[in-house]
């Protein structure tokens, strides 16, 4: 049995040491398109603050790791997959025979039509050469200009300002991290962003940038321009499926797959950014580029693929943030369901929110900025639409007391 | 031999040692809020509930970390490594107990791991609510079966 995993992201590492594990005899093949050990994109800002070095990314810190595992690490990059004859055919000519296959290769930054956005000293912050290229040109005082406050956006946002740059934020939507949180915490992170030194200009396009020497100059909508020595482009992220055209593998917004992360070739999966899976909250197929999703998808496409049948019930849509400090998450439905019940409480100068959202007696969703303690158990509520019976009426009261009402829910304290 | 912390919540009093023994073995300091381990109080029903970290076989914490920082060590506990933590908190969303938590005097996420073998907790409980025992004899599939029902397959059992 040879399993190909295209893709060395998280879902194509856990699917292969998952595979390794329960397909002891199997070949392992784990291709990857860069030219770097499998590291995380989720570590790129902590490389970028300094806190880690390259190593620090990988995504198994075990230099022998993938020997050890038997896992055979090919650097090279799908054109096109045959799924009659199960083959792969690279780009840079040969073809590789599977058994089993994975595409789990990813998403890639989205590029806005804007003029001069090809111009040196403009970068996306994807990869490890992008991190590389924007440690470079991002010293202290330089002036830098960050396009994009969505969630990826925001993550960069806390490394750039590490490393005592001399930031402006350009964002076209009405709030920062707007497909994660709502207005009131969209707006609390923005007033804490500039009260720590960040302008973050929402509403606001970047519509040109030209290049006179060593200089950009980034022209708004607003009419007003903004000189930076180095401008980062984080407008959204697109799943990496071109390569699948003609291949009859179907894709609409990522490769669609079924239950079992089967895609609607025989002997094909995929998980991960790419995958176009069931999202536990809606009960819809969409993506979900997020770590803990492509962890889950990668080890259940695993075990599909090693013959052990696992259901995926569907993933939750989940994040965390840090905006120079101030942490912020959000979990499945937290824009509420139709016809469900609501509970928010916050404190606008400490810099504390929190609202539930309900179906019924059940969590769908919750968002938090200024909370960590025990916020896990949002996704558990959520994971096993546990009733919440009287403690639902507690929540609506206090949503703060969310842990206890899981764990008194747990322990059958009704 | 994979040993566990066993926790019988009908014994608990609420006096809440384990909390202060925790935080000053793992921190030097007498701080419930840096406790890897929580006593819920239920005043109306006078219960209270010892609460953390049921060491899943198959841990959503480690699995969701993008650095490698939580592995698994001889006694089945996951351990974070501070050196490799990056402080991400992709871990605390994704434990669905709430039971990795963030510390942010350090940057780094904190969870029980069982003090190497010796736990704090269990010695400072002077009830026996908290008690350190063979996993096999422990009947410790209650929370575990709430992990599996938590995720999108019972990876918590395998």
């Amino acid at each position: 049995m040879h399993h190909v995993i295209l893709g060395a992201g998280p879902a194509g590492v856990i699917a292969a040491d998952t595979l390794r594990k329960h397909d002891a005899g199997a070949k392992i093949t784990l291709m990857s398109a860069e030219d770097e050990p499998p590291y995380s994109r989720m570590a790129i800002p902590y490389f970028l603050s300094s806190q880690i070095d390259e190593e620090g990314t990988y995504l198994r810190q075990d230099h022998g790791h993938y020997k050890n595992q038997g896992i055979e690490l090919l650097r090279a990059r799908a054109g096109a997959v045959d799924a009659n004859n199960q083959t792969i055919a690279l780009e840079d000519g040969g073809e590789v025979q599977y058994d089993r296959l994975l595409i789990a290769t990813g998403a890639s930054p989205v590029h806005p039509r804007v003029e001069g956005l090809d111009l040196p000293g403009v970068h996306t912050c994807w990869t490890l050469e992008d991190a590389r290229a924007i440690l470079d040109r991002a010293h202290k005082g330089d002036d830098v200009v960050l396009m994009g406050a969505g969630f990826i956006g925001s993550i960069i946002l806390e490394a750039l300002v590490s490393r005592d740059v001399k930031l402006n934020v350009v964002e076209m939507g009405d709030r920062m991290v707007a497909r994660m949180m709502d207005e009131t915490a969209g707006g609390m992170l923005k007033r804490w962003c500039e009260e720590h030194g960040v302008a973050v200009l929402t509403g606001t396009r970047i519509t040109q940038i030209t290049r006179s020497k060593d200089r950009l100059d980034v022209a708004l909508s607003s009419g007003k321009s903004l000189r930076a020595k180095l401008v980062v482009v984080a407008a959204g992220i697109a799943p990496n499926i071109g390569f699948l055209e003609g291949s009859g593998i179907k894709t609409r917004q990522g490769v669609k797959v079924d239950g079992f992360m089967r895609t609607s070739a025989p002997h094909v999966y995929a998980a991960g950014d790419v995958a176009q899976a069931k999202d536990l909250s809606t009960g819809e197929f969409s993506v979900l580029a997020i770590q803990p999703v492509a962890a889950d998808h990668g080890r259940i496409a695993a075990l599909n693929m090693a013959g052990h049948a696992t259901p995926h019930a569907g993933s939750l849509n989940m994040n965390v943030l840090a905006t120079i400090g101030l942490v912020s998450s959000s979990f499945g439905a937290w824009d509420g369901v139709e016809g469900g019940m609501s509970a928010a409480t916050s404190d606008a100068d400490a810099y504390r929110y929190l609202r539930l959202e309900f179906d019924g007696d059940r969590l769908a969703g919750a968002q938090g900025v200024g909370l960590t303690d025990h916020i896990g158990v949002a996704r558990g509520l959520i994971g096993t639409r546990l009733r919440l019976g009287r403690w639902k009426d507690v929540l609506m009261k206090s949503p703060e007391r969310l842990a206890e009402a899981y764990v008194a829910c747990a322990q059958g304290i009704r | 031999m994979q040993k566990a912390l066993v926790i019988d919540p009908v014994k608990c009093t609420g006096c809440k040692q384990c909390e202060l023994a925790c935080s000053y073995v793992k921190e030097g300091e007498f701080n419930p809020a840096k406790s890897r381990i929580r006593v819920f109080d239920f005043h109306q029903d006078a219960r209270f509930v010892p609460y953390t970290c049921t060491q899943c076989a198959e841990a959503w914490c480690q699995r969701a970390c993008p650095v490698d920082a939580i592995t698994t060590n001889e006694w089945g506990v996951k351990e974070v490594h501070d050196g490799l933590c990056v402080g991400c908190k992709v871990c605390i969303i994704a434990c669905p107990f709430g039971t990795v938590n963030y510390n942010a005097s350090t940057g780094k996420v904190i969870k029980c791991d069982e003090c190497g073998g010796d736990p704090a907790c269990v010695k400072a409980c002077p009830t026996d609510a908290i008690i350190y025992m063979d996993v096999e004899q422990a009947g410790f599939g209650k929370m575990r079966q709430w992990a599996a029902k938590t995720d999108t397959a019972a990876q918590a059992t395998q």
